[in-house]
């Protein structure tokens, strides 16, 4: 039915002109990772009998949430008008806040499959990341896909496609990653469309890391797309950025398993491994070349991510924080965007105040924490950066409410951005709402097409990282979709809100809030925390606080009675195991002073009105 | 015995038991797992006739015995030397629709192979309605010598509620008649049934004091899953419990029988003290005997096959032996605490110690008046703390 290559292209004797290195730009949710299954079926290099959904999706996350986090790098044989290709398909996340793995991808490639949802149309996310790809002047392949859908409309949608990128919607290729339909024609396009990659064989290696995950048996496996010279197995490869040396235990490729090559040539996309154990010592974004033969200069350099959002890391148990400060370091390794740092916090211990780039990224690293680790944790309520000046001038830089300054403040600046939110025209009225809600400003309103809006505004981050998100999906039931950048900071009227149990301020539940919006938050929070703190054998007062200002109260009753009086008669195992389970149970709480709070209530007492995060982990 | 039943190790092969250190005592319990009807609260192991498959009720006391001859060997084999027994219990289930003569004989087979105490407290469960004047009779010939009335209730419609079956107005002549004949007698209450009140509660009280018994158990009512009580509730027919309210009945019973002059022993129990149940509570050594019963001798807790067939079946091929496991020094530890401050008689400072028990986290129940200590070497639970005992554990156990 296809015509699979008779015989795939050995790596490292690959000429480029043979080379074809893609990645598919797409939204959460439009079928890229079904697609790209679909390659590895159709070019043969997974068999029916091993295929399962999903299949590059290393991490169970990714399989359970249905998203791509971790990029991957395929190599698939592909023949076209009798001639084989290699073709590197690098896969690519699809979320707002993975803007930096994309645009390390799209540094690898020459070309872009642009994947559509033929129901949907395009969304926010994809549109920014085909401005990224544009701008690095790459191929652009738009397919429509899910043609299979009785509500599929692929010729509006490849109106609104031509309409984006120029061209004739008739260019525009439908597939079906479901049923397969159009993949073949997709793979041939590909290899018609993109250029093959270009570099000089015969000058120093030169090699660009665009991944690098830590693997527990075989240390830092690192990925890496060669732009000049060539790798061998056993070199010795320096590290461009810190000049240190390691040796080459492995090179080769993934198609889709990793097979070991007699190395990697100019355009060639693969891994190498190198023992290096230190997660610090292959960073994302450097330029690998031999010790031998060392290039004169590096790669230019990727922009170095801005973490957006912070939020306090804690292990549950105190002992287990040199193993969270580990699980941080390995992780870090395959995540150049996460950032963190020690920190103390009164009601829970030592930690780390981390930085990610979006709300989901905090949430995909907590859970990875958590399951690949085998750690219990606590992640305070997410907040962004803050710049406070008091009246006697000093100047603080606030990542953690706790850290807010006592004392007069003269002003205190919070960090803006321009969101751009993409929806049906129906929904236009229910959005400017809400993005006044979240103090937003309207910049400007434009129709893309003959139903659909474009609207940017200028909002508060601290109002995006919150529920933003999550009540724009609700409110354009799914349709609207958001995009945003950084657009640095101005002053706004915010005041603290403490938050005490017992009389006693506990920082994690300390908050930064517009003024006008202190006692509602207060009276919002406190409400939430009764019914999240289970009773205590005595009353717990619980009191929003700003300043010395109580503004909203509640309390715990105590509980009457904790004791089953029961007839077990002998079987006192029973009683035992009960005994066990509750042991477990207890460890999902936190002493603050002398009250247990559960793990959840610190996530869930600053979460949104719908708690739909907590709801969405279960 | 209730609840499904938890995974263990396999009985050896052997059959012999590595022993650790025998109690000062050794007590027997029997189960006798039928019940005319089910009620819809109990998870306990029993059966009604449709459930039985070939088990027949009046031919059961012939596996029971079998278990006692069986349990003989299996000690002598291990090496633990059965002292007279101390205790027997029939337990059940509804012990009270095995005849007397059944009894009789389980008892004289007891009693040729380990022997009695002379003061052996032989107790023996009873419906109201299942216990007449000619079965107490013969119970008394058979040598039971004190009966546990299953009374619950005396307000019809809580008796309804937990689908028991007996007339209310007919308990207070049995129990009567039953101390006439020389019987000790305890009455069992159930309380916190849903739809149940502070002042249907307390009526169902008076009443039981008045029948002027040297015992009373006040359970309060636990929504056990897979019961018809429990689908009831989750279907929103009745209401779910209300423990704030059941610490209010259970502070009521501790008022009125306190003031009828039962002292408390025990978090659900006043009077003289059940030797039996304190068994329990203090780690003695006994046999359980019958389907789904349990045992702890010297260290080693085992439990039977459930089900009346598979026991008796059980019993001729291999071992009636469902499962079992051999305690370490701090499960055995973390079972005192855990049993023995449930009772007047507290936990000893020095299981606290070997636990590792902070002596902060005692204080600090102390300085809640939830905690006292006794002539210095041992902690029991206050009248406000009788409330909080499993709460007062867990906190031991996990700070």
């Amino acid at each position: 039915m296809s015509p699979r290559a008779h015989k795939a292209l050995v790596p490292s004797e690959t000429s480029p002109e043979q080379i074809r290195n893609f990645c598919i730009i797409a939204h959460i949710d439009h079928g890229k990772s079904t697609l790209a299954d679909r390659m590895l079926q159709l070019t043969g290099i997974v068999n029916d009998r091993q295929m399962r959904a999903q299949y590059l999706d290393r991490m169970d996350i990714e399989r359970e949430r249905g998203i791509t986090i971790k990029s991957q790098a395929v190599r698939l044989p592909w023949e076209f008008e009798t001639l084989t290709y290699a073709m590197n398909m690098i896969d690519t996340p699809g979320h707002v806040d993975f803007t930096y793995e994309v645009s390390r991808s799209l540094a690898a490639c020459e070309g872009a499959v642009l994947l559509v949802d033929a129901a949907q149309g395009i969304e926010a996310q994809t549109l920014a990341n085909l401005y990224l790809a544009m701008e690095n002047d790459m191929e652009i392949i738009p397919v429509l896909n899910k043609i299979d859908l009785p509500a599929a409309q692929p010729e509006k949608y490849a109106e609104e496609l031509a309409n984006l990128i120029g061209g004739d919607p008739a260019d525009c290729l439908r597939v079906s990653g479901k049923t397969g339909e159009g993949v073949a024609e997709l793979l041939d396009r590909i290899v018609q469309k993109v250029p093959a990659p270009v570099g000089d064989p015969d000058a120093p290696a030169r090699a660009m890391i665009f991944d690098s995950v830590y693997d527990s048996y075989r240390g830092v496996v690192t990925y890496i797309r060669m732009i000049d010279g060539r790798l061998h197995p056993r070199e010795q490869i320096q590290m461009m950025s810190t000049r240190a040396v390691h040796e080459l235990l492995e090179i080769g490729v993934i198609s889709p398993e990793p097979v070991i090559s007699k190395g990697l040539s100019v355009g060639e996309v693969g891994y190498l491994i190198t023992g290096v154990k230190d997660v610090r010592q292959s960073k994302v974004g450097d330029t690998v070349t031999t010790k031998l033969k060392p290039a004169a200069t590096a790669l230019k350099g990727y922009a170095e991510p801005k973490p957006m959002v912070y939020s306090g890391i804690y292990p549950i148990d105190g002992s287990d924080y040199p193993n969270l400060r580990e699980a941080l370091d390995k992780l870090r390794l395959s995540d150049a965007s996460l950032v963190y740092e020690p920190e103390t916090s009164a009601a829970l211990g030592f930690g780390f105040r981390c930085g990610f780039l979006g709300l989901l990224h905090l949430e995909i690293i907590t859970e990875r924490l958590e399951r690949e680790f085998n750690l219990s944790l606590i992640a305070t309520a997410p907040s962004v950066v803050y710049q406070v000046t008091r009246e006697d001038g000093s100047a603080f830089v606030v990542t953690n409410p706790s850290e807010f300054p006592e004392g007069k403040i003269r002003e205190v600046k919070e960090p803006m951005v321009k969101a751009t939110i993409l929806s049906p025209k129906d929904y236009v009225g229910t959005i400017m709402e809400l993005c006044q809600q979240k103090r937003g400003v309207m910049v400007d309103m434009q129709y893309l097409g003959e139903d659909r809006v474009q609207l940017r505004y200028n909002l508060p981050l601290a109002e995006i990282v919150f529920d933003f998100f999550d009540q724009l999906k609700s409110k354009t039931q799914g349709y609207g979709s958001l995009d945003y950048d950084d657009d640095g900071f101005a002053v706004g009227d915010l005041v603290k809100v403490d938050l005490l149990l017992q009389g006693e301020k506990v920082d994690a539940f300390s908050s930064i809030v517009h003024k006008d919006k202190a006692y509602a938050h207060g009276t919002k929070i406190v409400g939430k925390l009764k019914e999240l703190i289970p009773r205590q054998q005595f009353e717990v007062p619980i009191q929003a606080a700003v300043g010395s200002r109580i503004i909203a109260r509640e309390s715990v009753r105590a509980m009457r009675k904790d004791v089953l009086a029961k007839c077990y008669g002998g079987d006192v195992s029973r009683k035992r195991k009960l005994l066990e389970k509750q042991k477990e149970g207890k460890k999902r709480m936190k002493m603050v002073g002398r009250v247990e709070v559960p793990q959840d209530a610190f996530i869930q007492a600053l979460s949104s009105d719908e708690g739909q995060k907590a709801e969405k982990k279960k | 015995m209730s609840g499904p039943l938890p995974l263990g190790m396999p009985w050896p092969s052997d059959s012999k038991l590595v022993l650790g250190d025998p109690s000062d005592s050794f007590h027997a319990y029997v189960h006798i797992p039928f019940c005319k009807a089910r009620c819809g609260y109990c998870d306990f192991n029993t059966y009604i006739s449709s459930e039985l498959g070939s088990t027949k009720r009046e031919e059961f006391h012939k596996p029971l015995i079998q278990e006692i001859l069986l349990s003989q060997k299996v000690l002598a084999d291990s090496g633990f030397e059965p002292k007279k027994l101390a205790t027997v219990f029939f337990g059940g289930g509804t012990p009270s629709l095995f005849t007397a003569d059944q009894v009789s004989e389980i008892l004289s087979v007891l009693e040729s192979t380990f022997g009695l105490l002379s003061n052996c407290e032989v107790t023996l469960e009873a419906n109201p309605e299942s216990a007449s004047e000619e079965l107490m009779t013969g119970l008394k010939k058979a040598g039971i010598n004190r009966l546990s009335f299953g009374v619950q209730s005396f307000d019809p419609e809580v008796l309804s509620v937990l689908d028991r079956e007996h007339d209310p107005s007919t308990v207070a002549g049995i129990v009567t008649l039953a101390k006439q004949m020389g019987f000790k007698a305890s009455v069992d209450l159930i309380y916190g049934a849903p739809g149940e009140s502070l002042a249907s509660f307390r009526a169902t009280l008076e009443e039981a004091l008045r029948l002027g018994t040297q015992h009373i158990s006040a359970y309060s009512l636990i929504i056990e899953p897979g019961t018809k009580l429990a689908r009831q509730i989750a279907k929103g027919i009745y209401q779910e419990v209300d423990e704030d309210l059941n610490a209010q009945k259970f502070e009521l019973a501790s008022e009125l029988i306190g003031q009828a002059g039962l002292e408390w022993y025990e978090v659900a129990n006043w009077g003289e003290p059940s030797l039996h149940n304190l068994a329990y509570w203090q780690s003695k050594d006994w046999w359980g005997y019958g389907p789904g019963a349990h045992s702890h001798i010297a260290g080693n807790r085992f439990w039977n096959v459930k089900h009346p067939d598979a026991y008796a079946k059980a019993l001729l091929t291999h071992s009636q032996v469902a499962g079992m496991e051999v305690l370490t020094r701090n499960q055995q530890l973390e079972e005192s605490l855990m049993l023995e401050l449930r009772t007047i008689f507290g936990v000893e400072r020095k299981v606290l110690k070997e636990l590792g028990v902070s002596a902060q986290l005692v204080a600090e129940q102390m300085a809640l008046g939830a905690i006292e200590l006794i002539r210095g070497d041992r902690i029991r639970a206050t009248e406000s703390g009788r409330l909080f005992v499993d709460r007062i554990v867990l906190d031991f156990l996990t700070k």
